[in-house]
């Protein structure tokens, strides 16, 4: 067990180091430095030119990137060219905005998924199994922001059950208010994004208990006078939901990238909406490091969901 | 010459007659006994007609000029059917070529995806050993790259992004997922009994490769292209939808569902984004059930077989 995990560790430090290269790569490539900033009609070029020096932009490109790299181990990130604040401080804000929400997204996408999937296997080809095939097709054929934007219309701005955007209204106060107040602007994005992230766990637990109804062990347990129920709770289900528990870093990664198109359609001050509003600001340092930082967490979801799947699975581990 | 061709096309004719039905025959035998998948691809098709028919009557350079006279013309003002944008553009006619445009990008990429994909993952699976390893960690590497925050940057980033640009940039992505797909299933066939028998008989490795493994896979072929497509016109349309898309000048579905994206649009506006939203939700739905009609047929003649 642990030589997999500590395997698998292994293989991520080359592709962190290619990301890094990347990412660095990508910076280089935006316009502006961190002194475009200050830049004013009364600003000497020579001055310019000699401060851009003293910050070593002129250095040979790995000096430059080791630098980087060396401060990065520092968690200095750089200054965020438009707020004039530390990065880190800037994202970390955001950060904890898109956490709740994800959290609250995971929640409900299992919360839907699993029924719906038991529903399914259960009752296979009969009319629940068909009926939640058809919601399946939908929510996998419709592309997530066209299900957001009809969402935010429908349910924000004509029938206002909803807020339209922001994590928290300025008017809450206390602390079940505040709670309260930023579940109220969560649920509607976390249930929209639930629906349609349920697809391949609903697919996988139908599958998983279709396949194993028929096994072996399953039928050694009803002749053995197991009643009924407790084959299908602890017998079959139990089996089914492994591959879901594999799938569980495959989700995050998911949500990771779904969130800048979520935040940005309802305006909810996460690191997603922070992405596209420093690309607009052409704030680069902030970009730059939330690049970075998406490549580290959807490298981490990846080892996840590796790790999960080897506890889960005994086959795939490496020997 | 005449002879020539006349020999060819005799030699065409006997080919026909002594091959059995293709796959292809067979599925689109399938798929028209059922109802559904019949009216899905009905839609699929009247959206092509209505996109690439429509686009041809349609004048361009007058498409994109701005008119400040039918600026937020409403649905049916002034002879705009569905009204007009704030440059006093059509919205039924952008809505043709914003159509024509997505559908043309999602068809653009997956065919590249799929011919890079299949040519690299057929040799990384018939080959195996080290082209194998180095193959899989690249396409290892490039699938748990943020595809979509990495995209959004590189139009940003790429001076003179265009159609044509972001087809090649969205491929990047999109080739990795077909040659671990075709890798699989080359792996599965290189120890079949009817690779064996070509390769004692003298086949060459691309004989094998493109005359014996590639025919086993025509039908798994077309549910994957029908998917694909599908599947990228909804990334296009993402980007495009949050701005970092098909550039301004050039009409996607995504972009003008990203009027809904200010609020004096959602409520006041709907004719600039419902439309297109509408539009959008037919192509996925339709296309992915003809897609799915597709595996379903192409499924069980495997299990025929």
């Amino acid at each position: 067990m642990w030589k997999t995990v500590l395997r698998r560790l292994l293989i991520m430090i080359p592709q962190l180091i290619i990301l890094s290269i990347i990412v660095f790569a990508l910076a280089k490539l935006m316009p502006g430095d961190p002194f475009t900033g200050l830049i004013n009609p009364n600003t000497d070029p020579k001055e310019l030119i000699r401060l851009k020096q003293e910050a070593g932009l002129y250095d040979p490109m790995w000096v430059q990137y080791f630098r980087w790299i060396g401060n990065l181990f520092h968690g200095d990130l750089g200054m965020s060219y438009i707020q004039k604040v530390p990065v880190t401080s800037l994202i970390a804000s955001r950060a904890v905005n898109t956490f709740w929400l994800s959290l609250l997204t995971v929640i409900l996408t299992y919360a839907i998924a699993v029924p719906m999937g038991i529903t399914q296997g259960r009752y296979q080809d009969k009319w629940q199994d068909q009926a939640i095939q058809i919601f399946n097709y939908i929510t996998f054929a419709v592309p997530g922001f066209v299900v957001y934007i009809l969402g935010l219309w429908l349910f924000g701005y004509t029938l206002n059950w909803f807020p339209i955007s922001g994590s928290v209204s300025a008017n809450a106060s206390g602390f079940f208010g505040i709670l309260l107040s930023r579940l109220d602007h969560m649920i509607l994005p976390a249930i929209l994004a639930a629906i349609i992230s349920t697809t391949v766990t609903v697919q996988y637990l139908r599958t998983g208990i279709v396949d194993n109804k028929v096994e072996d062990y399953v039928r050694t347990a009803r002749s053995k006078g197991v009643p009924e129920k407790v084959v299908f709770n602890k017998h079959i289900l139990r089996n089914s939901l492994l591959p879901i528990a594999a799938f569980f870093g495959n989700t995050i990664t998911g949500l990771l990238s779904g969130s800048v198109i979520i935040e940005t359609v309802f305006s909810y001050p996460g690191m997603g909406k922070l992405f596209i509003d420093s690309i607009s600001q052409r704030d680069y340092t902030t970009l730059t490091a939330l690049i970075l930082i998406y490549g580290i967490l959807t490298l981490i979801g990846n080892l996840l969901s590796d790790i999960i799947m080897s506890i889960v699975d005994p086959r795939i581990r490496i020997q | 010459m005449a002879k020539d061709k006349s020999l060819k096309k005799n030699n065409n004719d006997d080919a026909k007659k002594n091959t059995p039905p293709s796959g292809f025959r067979i599925i689109w035998r399938e798929i028209m006994h059922e109802p559904s998948a019949r009216f899905a691809l009905f839609i699929v098709v009247a959206i092509l007609l209505f996109c690439f028919v429509g686009s041809l009557f349609l004048n361009k350079a007058q498409l994109t000029e701005i008119n400040i006279m039918d600026s937020y013309d409403a649905w049916g003002v002034d002879g705009h059917i569905f009204g007009a944008d704030e440059g006093g553009r059509d919205i039924f006619k952008l809505l043709i070529m914003g159509g024509r445009n997505s559908i043309m990008i999602g068809i653009s990429v997956t065919l590249i995806s799929l011919v890079v994909g299949l040519v690299i993952g057929m040799f990384a699976g018939y080959y195996g050993g080290i082209i194998d390893n180095i193959v899989m960690r690249i396409v290892d590497f490039i699938q748990i790259m943020p595809q979509f925050p990495i995209l959004i940057v590189l139009a940003t980033v790429i001076p003179n992004y265009n159609a044509y640009t972001l087809v090649a940039m969205i491929s990047i992505f999109g080739w990795t997922g077909e040659a671990r797909y075709y890798r699989s299933f080359v792996l599965a066939q290189r120890e079949r009994e009817y690779v064996l028998a070509s390769k004692t008989s003298g086949s060459t490795d691309l004989q094998i490769m493109y005359r014996e493994v590639l025919p086993n896979i025509s039908s798994m072929l077309i549910v994957d292209i029908v998917l694909g497509v599908a599947g990228n016109i909804g990334i296009e349309t993402g980007l495009s939808f949050i701005g970092y898309g098909l550039p301004i000048t050039t009409p996607s579905l995504g972009t003008l569902i990203g009027y809904a994206n200010d609020p004096t649009n959602v409520t006041t506006r709907p004719w600039l984004w419902l439309p297109a939203t509408i539009l959008l939700l037919i192509i996925s739905l339709s296309i992915n059930y003809v897609g799915r009609a597709l595996q379903k047929a192409a499924d069980s003649r495997q299990r025929e077989a």
